[in-house]
């Protein structure tokens, strides 16, 4: 799931190098940061957080065989 | 962006071990002649190859195949992509066993991943290109589902000589909503709301 975050961000930001991305498993979830470089905040962000809520709704897709949730918070 | 060199006797030569190498068709790359063959003396002292560059062409549908290749990979869903590119419009169809989860409720899933395939496809590009993305033929079938409701729904509308509104729907399937009603003459229709809750009403058409 951490990769599929890393793969979306990297195609959307001008700056894929300055990409991280940190997965925290909690015990009803899995908290994943994304990082990015100040000037991609809104590569990933989006108009009305669009782009961030379409990222959040592929990574949801990808953790459907695991029991917990997934949150992305863009950091 | 893949790309190699080759050397032979003649440019063509080089032109099909390059191909080879990176296993596409002369369509999908663009040569570069580094190096003209030449004959040297009595065509034996000081003869020269021919050398070339030979590179895969970036072009939408391959930056977007090699895109959801990687995706699909790090999702662990094996998947069969289907790329068509004409006019600047790129129709991917994605099949597969465990597909159903990028379809996700009434589409959603498929229309996020079809809005981050668009960005990235058009990213730094001078021409842009639209790109419909579809799972097992899923958008087909809704098509097919959203026409018959709209019909129902528009009946129901002038039967009962009120306003019907819908629930909300994306840009593409208000769109399928309103081109199959707009031949009737008995109900008009009209999208009110705000993105991303915009919904149709149909209203019928007094009389008289």
């Amino acid at each position: 799931m951490k990769e599929v975050v890393e793969i979306l961000a990297k195609a959307l930001v001008d700056r894929p190098d300055q990409v991280s991305v940190n997965m925290i498993e909690k015990e009803k979830s899995y908290l994943i940061e994304l990082k990015v470089a100040p000037e991609d905040m809104g590569k990933v962000i989006g108009k009305q957080g669009r782009i961030a809520r379409a990222i959040r709704m592929v990574v949801k897709a990808a953790a459907t065989r695991q029991r917990k949730k997934v949150i992305v918070e863009i950091i | 962006m893949e790309e190699v060199e080759r050397t032979a006797k003649s440019v063509d030569e080089a032109v099909n071990l390059a191909l080879a190498d990176l296993g596409v068709a002369k369509e999908e790359v663009d040569v570069t002649v580094l190096e003209e063959p030449s004959k040297g003396l009595f065509g034996i002292l000081g003869g020269k190859p021919a050398r070339v560059k030979v590179a895969i062409k970036d072009t939408a549908a391959r930056r977007a195949g090699n895109f959801l290749k990687s995706l699909f990979q790090a999702m662990d869903i094996p998947v069969e992509l289907q790329i068509e590119e004409k006019d600047r419009l790129l129709n991917i169809n994605i099949n597969g066993q465990d597909v159903g989860v990028l379809i996700g409720r009434r589409g959603e899933t498929l229309d996020s991943l079809q809005y981050l395939l668009n960005l990235f496809v058009n990213k730094n590009q001078v021409q842009r290109c639209r790109v419909l993305l579809d799972v097992e033929g899923y958008r087909r079938r809704r098509e097919e589902t959203l026409e018959r409701l709209a019909w129902k729904l528009a009946d129901k509308a002038r039967q009962r000589g009120r306003n019907v509104v819908l629930e909300p729907m994306s840009a593409q399937e208000r769109r399928i909503i309103h081109t199959a009603l707009q031949n009737r003459d008995d109900i008009y229709t009209f999208s009110e709301g705000e993105e991303p809750y915009r919904k149709i009403v149909i209203s019928p058409k007094k009389h008289g």
